[in-house]
């Protein structure tokens, strides 16, 4: 089982989270003129990397905030857990 | 190669097994190739067999990083259905049952084909709406649907929970009787040694270290067993589809995601059908041995990991309990994980690409076991020709980018909510 370093509760067990994809997505922006290959890039094309994977969780059943963590995709180390509007 | 038959069975007894020729062969890479196929799974063994047996082209390479069949094709729950309700999955994978049908005979192999049909269970008013419907698509199509009302359902599963105090009541369900089960080594085994009588070279533990384009054209395949000069390459390696797709420059619409499998203790004969829990996501069938075959839903995050957590295998199990109580005595015996290529659509890819001589097979999410003899044959006819079946038109790379998505679930993008 996961444990996940909530950046707002601290370590908690995979159960109280949800998993929200690939955090290195970025939707195009608002109030200008977008092709259908800037959509596509955004709603369907994803790298989903061996190894270091930067991805957003929910914590769902605790504090019910977004944040993004630092996971290895082949061993499940997880390197990094920060607040959804920082950096990773 | 030897035949197997009665008479070569009672043949080779005198010599205690000792003198039966072997399967394949282990070659060693050759300069060049006409065709190479990356992936030694049951979809890159079956597009090999095809492309020497339909197409005629016999000087073809598959490369492999671990062992043939080590992937999704050994790992798979062995279920083989057509039940899409979508023209273009209904068509595609009835064709795939035809091929089923006659693949001990085509093969020489015993693939164990064993038709012995698919239920999948309703549990509201609203579902046997839903499971009306897909079964007159699936009847327009030309594929066998029937409906189950309650009683005609505890008739063939009587061991599920028919009581009164179930959270999801069984109203009835939706039976394809001419779906089943496969042995799924066999699978792969018999399309590598056909492909191997014809001549194709099956070649084990190399790894696709690079690719040699030049011009947007496929030039050749650097490999860890040297350099390989090639126009025309497959690729048909499913959860790896990333990893390499890393390697082209490219970035498709498929994400790598952990799918568990699990099977009990050997019990006596008690379920002859595949059975699917409509209320979440589980699906049993029981094995010539006796196990009873289980498996459910994604671990729900991005994973290599080939190997399974708790939560997710106690979820499913939790599914199976509610549906057929008695599982709750068995011992568990194995359980274990595949690396699923889940497209953005739940609808796989069998195109060519924007690399001239680069042809994808991938985004066969859990469904890529029942579609591996019509995945190899449309997909060696798109190596072949160099153009698409009609079969797999619809299974373009670039119908995200248009908007012909073939959503037959409606799940959308979300590929790890199951």
């Amino acid at each position: 089982m996961l444990h996940i370093k909530c950046p707002h509760c601290g370590m908690r067990s995979q159960n109280e989270f949800a998993y929200g994809g690939d955090a290195s997505v970025k939707r195009p922006e608002l109030n200008k003129e977008i092709s259908d290959a800037e959509w596509d890039n955004f709603v369907y094309l994803r790298k989903s990397l061996r190894g270091k994977h930067s991805e957003l969780w929910h914590h769902i059943s605790g504090c019910r905030q977004w944040f993004k963590v630092q996971r290895d995709t082949a061993t499940h180390e997880i390197f990094k857990t920060v607040k959804a509007d920082e950096d990773i | 190669m030897q035949k197997y038959s009665i008479f070569n069975l009672i043949k080779n007894a005198f010599s205690n097994h000792q003198n039966w020729d072997l399967a394949w062969k282990d070659p060693t890479p050759k300069k060049e190739y006409d065709v190479v196929i990356i992936g030694g799974g049951g979809h890159g063994l079956a597009t090999a067999y095809y492309l020497a047996k339909e197409h005629n082209i016999t000087n073809v390479a598959i490369i492999e990083k671990g062992w043939i069949g080590g992937g999704n094709v050994g790992r798979n729950t062995t279920i083989i259905r057509s039940n899409y309700m979508y023209d273009d999955n209904a068509l595609f994978s009835e064709f795939g049952m035809d091929l089923w049908r006659k693949m001990s005979q085509d093969l020489n192999y015993n693939v164990m084909f064993s038709p012995r049909g698919i239920i999948n269970l309703a549990h509201s008013d609203a579902q046997m709406n839903i499971f009306t419907r897909r079964g007159n698509s699936m009847r327009l199509n030309g594929i066998d649907a029937v409906l189950l009302n309650r009683e005609e359902v505890k008739e063939i599963i009587p061991m599920a929970d028919f009581s009164d105090n179930v959270r999801f009541p069984i109203f009835g369900g939706l039976m394809q009787p001419s779906a089943g089960t496969a042995r799924h080594d066999a699978v792969a085994w018999g399309y590598a040694r056909q492909a191997d009588s014809m001549g194709v070279d099956i070649i084990q533990n190399c790894e696709v270290t690079g690719f040699d384009i030049s011009g947007g054209k496929i030039n050749g395949v650097r490999t860890s067993r040297g350099d390989i000069k090639v126009k025309k390459i497959g690729l048909c390696v499913a959860g790896s589809t990333n990893i390499l797709a890393e390697k082209l420059n490219m970035t498709i619409p498929v994400e790598t995601h952990l799918l568990q499998a699990c099977v009990s203790e050997p019990v006596k004969p008690i379920l002859d059908r595949v059975v699917t829990f409509g209320a979440g996501h589980f699906y049993i069938s029981q094995s010539d041995k006796g196990e009873m075959v289980m498996g459910g839903d994604l671990d729900g995050y991005n994973s290599y990991a080939q190997r399974g957590n708790l939560p997710t295998l106690q979820h499913v199990l939790t599914e199976g309990i509610a549906m057929m109580p008695f599982l709750s005595k068995l011992k568990m015996l194995r359980t274990w994980g595949g690396i699923m290529d889940m497209s953005m659509d739940g609808s796989p890819i069998i195109d060519k690409t924007h690399i001239e001589g680069l042809y994808l097979n991938c985004g066969w999410c859990y469904g890529g076991f029942k579609a591996t003899p019509a995945s190899g044959w449309t997909f060696a006819h798109t190596i072949a020709q160099d153009r698409v079946h009609k079969l797999n038109a619809a299974y373009s790379l670039n119908r995200f980018n248009t908007g012909h998505l073939l959503d037959e679930k409606g799940l959308g993008t979300k590929t790890w909510i199951s």
